[in-house]
């Protein structure tokens, strides 16, 4: 019995742990733990999430004491897998599964893999080049846009991730995705620099961890909020100083 | 205004790859994109970028929710995808642009403007999330075990 009982807590940890470093709210995290609990019939589980570490515990008078702690620093944002794991909570909870069967799964969900490199440089791209003419630009500065977005991504996903930190790689991205529209502009591919910059710089935007800030704030999850709120701003922040950077230099080469 | 609304499909569903949106749900990213920023087209030749961002956000929040209780998937998906046109990604370049040229009034401004259009963002976020899950449920519920079904199976 206390096998199975740690089992169940160790499988809603796992459940937890993939949804938080994909890039879900707080309480989906939450729920989808607790759901689990009680479905496996655990009634004294009890979870505290922030953004980056899972708390877990159980015991009461009947059942074992379990408790761990899970630090886990934000990766990626793999959206396919939140979507995964949030039904595979709904089907735990229709009573389809044994608890191997959960964790067989929940392996399984850790392993799907992301989009291809190539696939997220073409989408940084077309991303980078509808956002130009959102903003104004025109078919060539579009085009422009478009070569500097897939720049931007490859330098992100070859470079500035396997190496930098988190501020560096802003800063670094913003300033290459500048340097590369300049040096298309003075080319002459591209006709209004700023509309350029601006759809190539969109890629490096912290959608998630905004998006995710304001619900969680919301929510009532005010520590979490708060630090994701900080996360966007700062990314914000960085990208801005990389764009800064490489225009500063270029005032100074042509003067 | 045709090819706008298209760029902004196109957009969403580029970063929808960037975030491992599963490829089932990409039209409904392009969709909700699409139509958020139509509407922001629509207003703002008439009002201020906070008010035209404040509306297309609302109509960008429900139909994400809509989507997500029609395919039973997380909001986040739609949500993150979708309101993308709609950040201030221009403010932000403008307010650097000012601070490097050294105009602080109107980098002041541009920054201002643009921290108005996020809570505008904001606010659409919050309020469009206290309206009841019923609200969005009742008009799919035939199709949707469906769905799920065969998304398993995949």
């Amino acid at each position: 019995m206390v096998e199975v009982e740690r089992e169940v807590m160790e499988v809603a940890m796992e459940a937890g742990h993939i949804l938080l470093e994909n890039g879900a709210e707080i309480f989906r995290v939450e729920e989808t733990i607790n759901r689990i609990c009680r479905h496996y019939g655990i009634e004294s589980g009890s979870a505290f999430i922030l953004s980056n570490g899972i708390f877990v515990t159980s015991g009461n008078m009947r059942e074992e004491t379990f408790a761990r702690v899970q630090h886990i620093p934000v990766s990626g944002s793999h959206l396919n897998r939140v979507a995964a794991v949030n039904q595979l909570s709904r089907e735990v909870e229709e009573g389809r599964y044994t608890i191997e069967e959960v964790r067989e799964h929940l392996r399984e969900i850790r392993q799907m893999p992301g989009k291809s490199n190539h696939m997220q440089i073409l989408g940084s791209g077309v991303g980078s080049g509808a956002f130009c003419y959102l903003y104004g630009g025109n078919l060539r500065d579009c085009t422009a846009a478009f070569l500097a977005g897939v720049v931007l991504y490859a330098f992100v996903l070859y470079i500035s991730s396997p190496y930098f930190n988190k501020m560096v790689s802003n800063i670094a991205g913003g300033a290459v995705a500048t340097a590369a529209c300049v040096v298309l502009y003075e080319l002459g591919l591209g006709q209004n620099l700023d509309q350029m910059v601006i759809g190539s710089i969109i890629p490096l935007v912290p959608g998630v961890a905004f998006t995710n800030a304001i619900r969680d704030i919301a929510d009532e999850n005010y520590i979490s909020g708060t630090v994701r709120m900080i996360d966007a701003l700062l990314v914000f922040f960085c990208i801005a100083m990389g764009v800064g950077l490489v225009y500063t230099v270029r005032q100074r080469l042509i003067v | 205004m045709a090819g706008q609304v298209i760029a902004a499909v196109a957009g969403t569903i580029g970063f929808s790859v960037l975030y491992s949106v599963p490829r089932a749900y990409y039209p409904y990213c392009g969709i909700i994109g699409g139509a958020g920023w139509f509407l922001y087209c629509l207003l703002i030749e008439a009002h201020s970028a906070p008010e035209a961002t404040l509306f297309a956000a609302i109509l960008v929040v429900l139909l994400s929710r809509l989507f997500a209780v029609k395919e039973r998937c997380p909001v986040t998906i739609f949500l993150i995808s979708g309101i993308f046109p709609l950040v201030p990604g221009g403010g932000i370049y403008w307010t650097a642009y000012y601070i490097v040229t050294g105009e602080m009034e109107l980098a002041a401004q541009k920054g201002f403007t643009a921290v108005k259009v996020a809570v505008a963002i904001v606010l659409a976020i919050v309020f469009v999330f206290q309206l009841p899950q019923k609200l969005f449920q009742v008009k799919w519920r035939k199709t949707d075990d469906r769905n799920v079904q065969e998304r398993w199976k995949r």
